[in-house]
């Protein structure tokens, strides 16, 4: 063999070698992708943009849910593919714009594990890929110190604040994303449900907050907030990590996304880094169920698409989610994956734990969304003084029966 | 000029006002008064991960379409919207109203309804930040004005940076500056001699931040316009107004301020339909807990997971006709000046 034909030889294998490793992700049609923007997302996002063979646009932002129904609502659809959480599938679904995906899983989904299947009667129309949930933080360093055990409920929570308060260790041992809207809405669903709470009467659209478990979960979130920062109203998940990594805080309810990051960030003091520990979610009020809420996120394919694009979209939404990323230690780290051959860190225990004690997952009724911005914009009246909760509840209710009746689920 | 001439040298104007102001407030208007379907729900099986299987309702895909296909604008509603307890609130008002013994009483329940606890933060913004503006925004440019011109230039750029930084940075800015942790929130925590002092707690102190973020962000708007405005005085009215004795003051009360009379009017009409529409520094402060405008309510209505595209657009046309109401006045006296000069 001379040099020649040794060159050539090589430049035959190099172009096998490259179709074979395309040929797992060949794509003939356009794949347009719009979703949130976490770091897992974003891995999922670089996954599917690595098909040739077509364009594969991606929009991941915090602002998803804003442009995810008009961008569906075209004919055709701007995004082929939207990646939704349990909360946010539900607006997708309200207007028709996924289409079921079981005849897709069924020529290219081998790799899925049966517990990604979204189904919604009876049809898959949703493939998950990591789960979440909120669940407790803590500094173990302060606990032990002082000889405190890690708290099982709410009430066990307030127990230890007060001794590291009156220790003098911590002025506001107690962190929570409280931000008025969305995350504040979370943290009444949360305490609501741990109370054995139903948000709405049973096959209806009527609301049923304003009752004892509603006004124990606001006198409870109430009872908290006193040990936080005065400024709790203002503070989103990421202005309460700040807090809990500038080592100000020493028990939170957080989200377990954030559990892998909590203490690689700039800026984190070596104490905390340390003490840094998880643990599953809180109950409260003597509840056997915890309050906190699973939630799952996952991608689905637009209605409004030619089957093509369908195909290719589907296609390439699943090199983003293959079970070989599973093998990259940092991309394992960045979210409790339901993917095949996961291996999951100790940063996931708290999801995992969640889902053992039985966390009710986030409702996913069409009115939901409603009761949620309801919740969202009268319940900071409450933590405030200025009204009582049952005046709160009658609010929300209020708030979410005039919405409902706009947007006809109620009459 | 010829009507003809008129009407084509007109034509373009009035065609792109049509297209870009007219017929949106007509969509607007329209969705209003239409609201989405009554929902047609059913009861399916959903399976999720990690949960199992329950029971859960959802849409019907295939009535609503029909319905949808039928009467695509959706169904008439006409005022229900306006007249709910999102917008103006009147069943709410007139149980208040029924409800109540004292007047402290009943203006405490309507200030709990969404709509009037917009206005009330609103309302407030406007009427404190527009004169506020024009006072700080005429003295600044005075001061300019009477700099060595070598110095003009350089204080002209570092009075206008206000207007120059993006409103939700600038917010950002002063609420990081203002938290308790901050250089403005520890100085004022040592101040006040309370170690739990917070700002951001306080209803009040948010609005009055709100407010002065308010005049800060948009008296540079009202120094340019002054400060140009300067450049034109008649020099010898003021040199005469010298001679006579007058002093600074008296020359800035009856010579300046009667000369910058119209361009004040005009800031004020700007500024009042500006303030009105009151909205990132509330975003950027994350001070809806205290403090909520109508515009903030139409981004809530449009933020949810379930938008709520009626309701927006009710709340739209209602600042649509505030802002009409608060120009008024402004808009007659302009309208009288003009025909007592011609």
């Amino acid at each position: 063999m001379n040099l020649k034909q040794l060159a050539l030889a090589s430049v035959f294998a190099l172009a096998a070698a490259t179709t074979s490793a395309n040929a797992a992700c060949e794509i003939g049609a356009r794949v347009s992708i719009i979703g949130n923007e976490f770091p897992a997302i974003q891995t999922v996002g670089a996954g599917a943009a690595e098909c040739k063979g077509a364009e594969v646009k991606k929009n991941l932002t915090a602002d998803h849910k804003n442009i995810q129904v008009p961008g569906m609502q075209g004919n055709p659809a701007e995004y082929t593919s939207a990646i939704i959480a349990n909360s946010t599938i539900v607006a997708l679904m309200n207007e028709n714009l996924i289409r079921p995906l079981d005849d897709l899983v069924a020529k290219y989904g081998k790799d899925l594990q049966p517990s990604q299947l979204i189904k919604i009667d009876g049809k898959v129309m949703a493939i998950a890929f990591m789960a979440n949930a909120q669940h407790l933080m803590y500094r173990k360093d302060v606990l032990a110190d002082l000889g405190l055990e890690v708290p099982k409920t709410y009430e066990d929570m307030l127990a230890a604040a007060k001794v590291i308060r009156e220790k003098g260790v911590m002025k506001n041992p107690i962190g929570g994303a409280y931000a008025a809207g969305w995350n504040l809405a979370q943290e009444f669903n949360n305490m609501f449900l741990g109370y054995g709470g139903a948000f709405f009467k049973k096959g209806s659209a009527e609301p049923s907050v304003n009752g004892e478990a509603g006004v124990k979960a606001l006198t409870m979130m109430k009872s908290l907030t006193e040990y936080m920062n005065p400024d709790y109203l203002t503070h989103d998940s990421n202005a309460t990590n700040a807090e809990y990594r500038a080592g100000n805080v020493a028990l939170l309810n957080m989200w377990g996304s954030r559990a892998a990051t909590q203490t690689t960030t700039d800026g984190v003091t070596d104490v905390v880094k340390k003490g840094h520990a998880i643990a599953g979610p809180m109950t409260v009020g003597g509840g056997s169920i915890p309050a906190s809420t699973l939630w799952w996120d996952g991608w689905t394919i637009a209605k409004n698409i030619s089957d093509a694009e369908a195909e290719a979209t589907f296609i390439a939404m699943m090199n983003g989610i293959r079970p070989k990323l599973m093998a990259d230690k940092e991309i394992a780290k960045q979210a409790v994956w339901l993917i095949k051959g996961y291996q999951p860190s100790e940063s996931a225990t708290g999801v995992f734990d969640a889902a053992k004690s039985g966390t009710p997952s986030y409702p996913m009724v069409p009115y939901m969304g409603l009761m949620h911005t309801a919740l969202g914009a009268e319940l900071a009246d409450f933590l405030q003084g200025k009204e009582s909760a049952e005046q709160t509840l009658a609010d929300v209710e209020a708030a979410y029966t005039a919405a409902a009746k706009e947007k006809g689920f109620l009459n | 000029m010829q009507h003809r001439t008129f009407f084509w040298f007109f034509f373009p104007t009035a065609a792109a006002m049509l297209l870009f102001i007219a017929l949106p407030i007509v969509s607007v208007f329209l969705q209003s008064v239409f609201a989405p379907h009554e929902a047609v729900l059913v009861e399916v099986e959903s399976c999720t991960p990690l949960v199992g299987c329950t029971t859960e309702t959802q849409v019907d895909h295939d009535a609503t379409t029909e319905l949808r296909s039928n009467q695509p604008l959706g169904r008439f509603v006409g005022l229900d919207i306006y007249l709910d307890r999102g917008h103006l609130a009147v069943n709410e008002i007139a149980a208040a109203w029924q409800a109540t013994d004292s007047m402290g009483d009943f203006i405490s329940k309507v200030h709990n309804l969404p709509l009037y606890r917009a206005l009330s933060f609103t309302l407030t913004f406007t009427f404190l930040v527009t004169p506020l503006l024009i006072i700080f925004g005429l003295m600044i440019a005075l001061a300019v004005n009477s700099l060595h011109r070598h110095l003009k230039g350089l204080m002209i750029f570092f009075s206008l940076l206000p207007m120059i930084v993006t409103p939700l940075i600038g917010s950002l800015i002063l609420f990081w500056m203002v938290d308790s942790r901050g250089v403005v929130g520890s100085a004022l925590v040592a101040l006040a001699g309370d170690p739990d002092f917070s700002m951001k707690a306080s209803t009040g102190l948010t609005w009055v931040m709100l407010i002065i973020y308010g005049v800060w962000h948009s008296a540079p708007f009202a120094f340019v316009v002054f400060y140009a405005g300067l450049q034109t005085l008649p020099q010898d009215q003021l040199e005469s107004a010298m001679i006579d004795g007058a002093t600074r003051w008296q020359r800035v009360k009856y010579v300046v301020i009667p000369h910058l009379m119209p361009l004040v009017t005009f800031v004020a009409l700007i500024q009042l339909m500006d303030n009105f529409r009151v909205f990132e520094p509330i975003v950027g402060f994350n001070a809806s807990a205290h403090a909520t405008s109508l515009s903030w309510i139409i981004f809530n209505d449009l933020g949810g997971e379930t938008r709520q595209l009626s309701a927006a657009s009710a709340s739209s046309v209602l600042t649509i006709l505030g802002v009409a109401i608060l120009l008024t006045p402004v808009l007659i006296r302009t309208w009288r000046d003009f025909n007592a000069k011609s």
